[in-house]
């Protein structure tokens, strides 16, 4: 393991006022420039001395980039925005009940009130192998130190495994996709609008980004709309400190129904592979069909198809199977009836 | 160092190789888009040899003993090259378009090309020692008198030095530099399927040291970006003027008499088999 020292290495620190400036900046130092939002994530990089960035494009003070607003019937809320700002806004709370549940699930108060959405959302993977620094797959090297016969790999992927056994860390992510958020994305070429389960990458599509963020772009807002507000929620995180972890696994869903019927249901997986799952094949299977033990048991079972436990980590293959089956079936309803 | 090799170091603090820079990929582009420009720049302004219709007309009159067609390319053999040339473009494609930027889930689809790659490579060394004649295709010190002539011709000398067999120099010569990369690719790269997940067999990443695994990805990396090279080499003879017949043959099977007197040495190349002459469709 890394060492964390007192000393960050020297870099050259940027605070603009604008997110035009921080282009800026981005565009002028390429690759030598980093991004540092709420800095949770940064600072490990920087004290580990792991990133040794020459520039540190500071965001905390741009003022666009922070606050929630109403826009189109839903939501916008700048990516500079805090879990704190979030998981205490009114209309989250009334609307959005998931995204509060998924945001004060993350971390600590004091972390909540430093961390932003936007770097909770495209923070690092937590891998420990990569994140010592050496060089493996993600790092740009040829090898998965995760994946190998003596790895300690009992938080690593279950699926979507490609020479890389990272998973996401992030506890909004799976809350956002389930809400049918957006992610706004600025560059020095303009601004583009993408899905927010098409923001998360796996390493089969690129092993070294945990995002669709090009160099030089910037996350600058999401988008909620008010398709899914209100709607039956479920959120649940496993963690091994429920005082304080990353999700073992966690897993979220929207659901619409009529009477018991399902009619409609968006449902995502985290913790489980490099980014968080939508079971598009799950969601499908379960419309049309009553919510009780025998659709949420046949659920669980599909959604667990495929999954390649490593050596240590067999035990996500039932917690998943059972946290999809209960994000179905609901677990007070259950317990009620 | 760094603009041809990667380095990286291990959980033990040693320095490690990891990849070819990838650097050496653009290169590759600009040698063989400047090798292709300079040669059609040439082709184009010199006064290369080229031989006059009339000295052709004399030689198809004095062997009417031959087909008009005069098979070059089996089925068999052309089925080979058009299954190589595209498990060759998939594998160039599933390599490179990632590290120029198009992203997508390329691993299966690499190692899956590579498979039908190595079977079809495997196929034609079987097929090429056994049915074929083996020792047409090789280079060796006898073909330097040809070599001088060829470079003679291309000057724009009218030389009496021999003339191709079966395959004309460059295409020897291209074959040659293909084996030894082509070998090398899919040796490493057969290699290197134990380090990712394929039905086919567990992984076993600790199956060589960290140097030795990045000494394979070294040549497995130096292997590819010649390959873009030489692909491009490749493709502009193929679709070149003067040559297009060769790419013909390698469509349609044959050649004719005149392509096969004008360009070939009878005596090197023997067409000795009247029982595999293809009719003459204007004689049916």
């Amino acid at each position: 393991m890394a060492v964390i020292r007192d000393v960050m290495p020297a870099f050259e620190l940027f605070q603009p006022a604008s997110t035009a400036d921080a282009l800026n900046l981005l565009d002028r130092y390429g690759a030598d420039a980093w991004i540092f939002a709420g800095g949770l994530d940064s600072f490990d990089w920087l004290k580990d001395r792991i990133k040794r960035p020459r520039y540190v494009v500071d965001l905390g003070g741009i003022a666009e980039l922070k606050g929630i607003r109403a826009r189109d019937g839903g939501l916008e809320i700048g990516a500079m925005t805090t879990l704190t700002e979030v998981v205490s806004h009114p209309i989250v709370r009334d609307r959005y009940a998931i995204l509060t549940e998924a945001a004060e699930a993350a971390a600590s108060p004091q972390i909540r009130n430093q961390g932003t959405i936007g770097g909770n959302l495209s923070q690092d993977t937590r891998c420990w192998y990569y994140r010592a620094g050496w060089s493996c797959y993600r790092a740009g090297g040829n090898i998965c130190y995760a994946d190998t016969p003596e790895s300690i790999n009992r938080e690593h992927a279950i699926l979507e495994a490609d020479r890389c056994v990272a998973v996401n860390p992030s506890d909004t992510a799976p809350a956002l996709i389930v809400l049918g958020a957006s992610m706004v994305i600025r560059g020095s070429s303009g601004e583009r609008v993408i899905p927010a389960e098409n923001y998360f990458v796996g390493p089969g599509t690129d092993i070294t980004r945990m995002t669709a963020l090009q160099p030089g772009e910037l996350l600058t807002a999401i988008r909620i709309p008010g398709d899914w507000a209100g709607s039956n929620f479920y959120w649940e995180k496993v963690r091994d400190r429920q005082v304080w972890d990353f999700a073992l696994v966690s897993v979220a869903s929207a659901m619409t129904l009529s009477g018991t019927t399902i009619q409609n249901i968006r449902l995502v997986i985290n913790g489980v592979a490099a980014r968080p799952l939508r079971l598009a094949t799950v969601e499908q299977y379960v419309k049309g069909k009553p919510r009780n033990e025998s659709t949420a048991a046949a659920a669980g079972d599909m959604a667990v198809e495929g999954a390649q436990p490593l050596r240590f980590n067999a035990y996500k293959v039932p917690l998943m199977r059972n946290l999809v089956k209960r994000a179905i079936r609901g677990v007070e309803e259950w317990t009620t009836s | 160092m760094d603009y041809f090799l990667t380095w990286g170091h291990s959980p033990w603090g040693q320095q490690i190789l990891t990849h070819v820079s990838w650097n050496l990929l653009w290169a590759a582009l600009f040698a063989g888009v400047a090798f292709l420009v300079a040669h059609a720049s040439y082709m184009v302004l010199s006064a290369h040899r080229k031989r006059h219709p009339a000295e052709t007309d004399a030689m198809e009159a004095a062997r009417p003993d031959l087909p008009a067609r005069i098979p070059r390319h089996s089925g068999v053999a052309r089925a080979f090259h058009w299954v190589m040339a595209a498990s060759m473009l998939t594998l160039l494609s599933t390599a490179f378009l990632p590290i120029a930027g198009v992203k997508f889930a390329w691993v299966q689809w690499h190692w899956m090309a590579g498979l039908v790659l190595t079977t079809s490579i495997l196929f034609h060394v079987i097929h090429a020692s056994v049915w074929l004649d083996f020792w047409s295709i090789w280079v060796g010190p006898k073909d330097i008198p040809e070599l001088r002539a060829e470079i003679l011709r291309e000057l724009g000398h009218d030389v009496p030095g021999p003339k191709p067999g079966k395959y004309p120099l460059g295409n020897r010569l291209y074959h040659l530099a293909l084996v030894v990369v082509g070998l090398s690719v899919i040796a490493s790269g057969l290699t290197m399927m134990v380090r990712v997940r394929t039905p086919l067999f567990p992984r076993n990443p600790y199956l060589l040291s960290d140097s030795t695994w990045g000494f394979v990805y070294v040549t497995h990396g130096m292997a590819g970006v010649a390959l873009v090279g030489l692909v491009i080499a490749h493709v502009y003879f193929a679709v070149r003027p003067e040559k297009w017949w060769i790419t013909k043959a390698m469509i349609l099977g044959w050649i004719t008499r005149r392509q096969y007197l004008e360009h070939h040495d009878p005596d090197r190349w023997v067409v000795a088999d009247p029982g595999s002459r293809i009719p003459d469709p204007a004689q049916q």
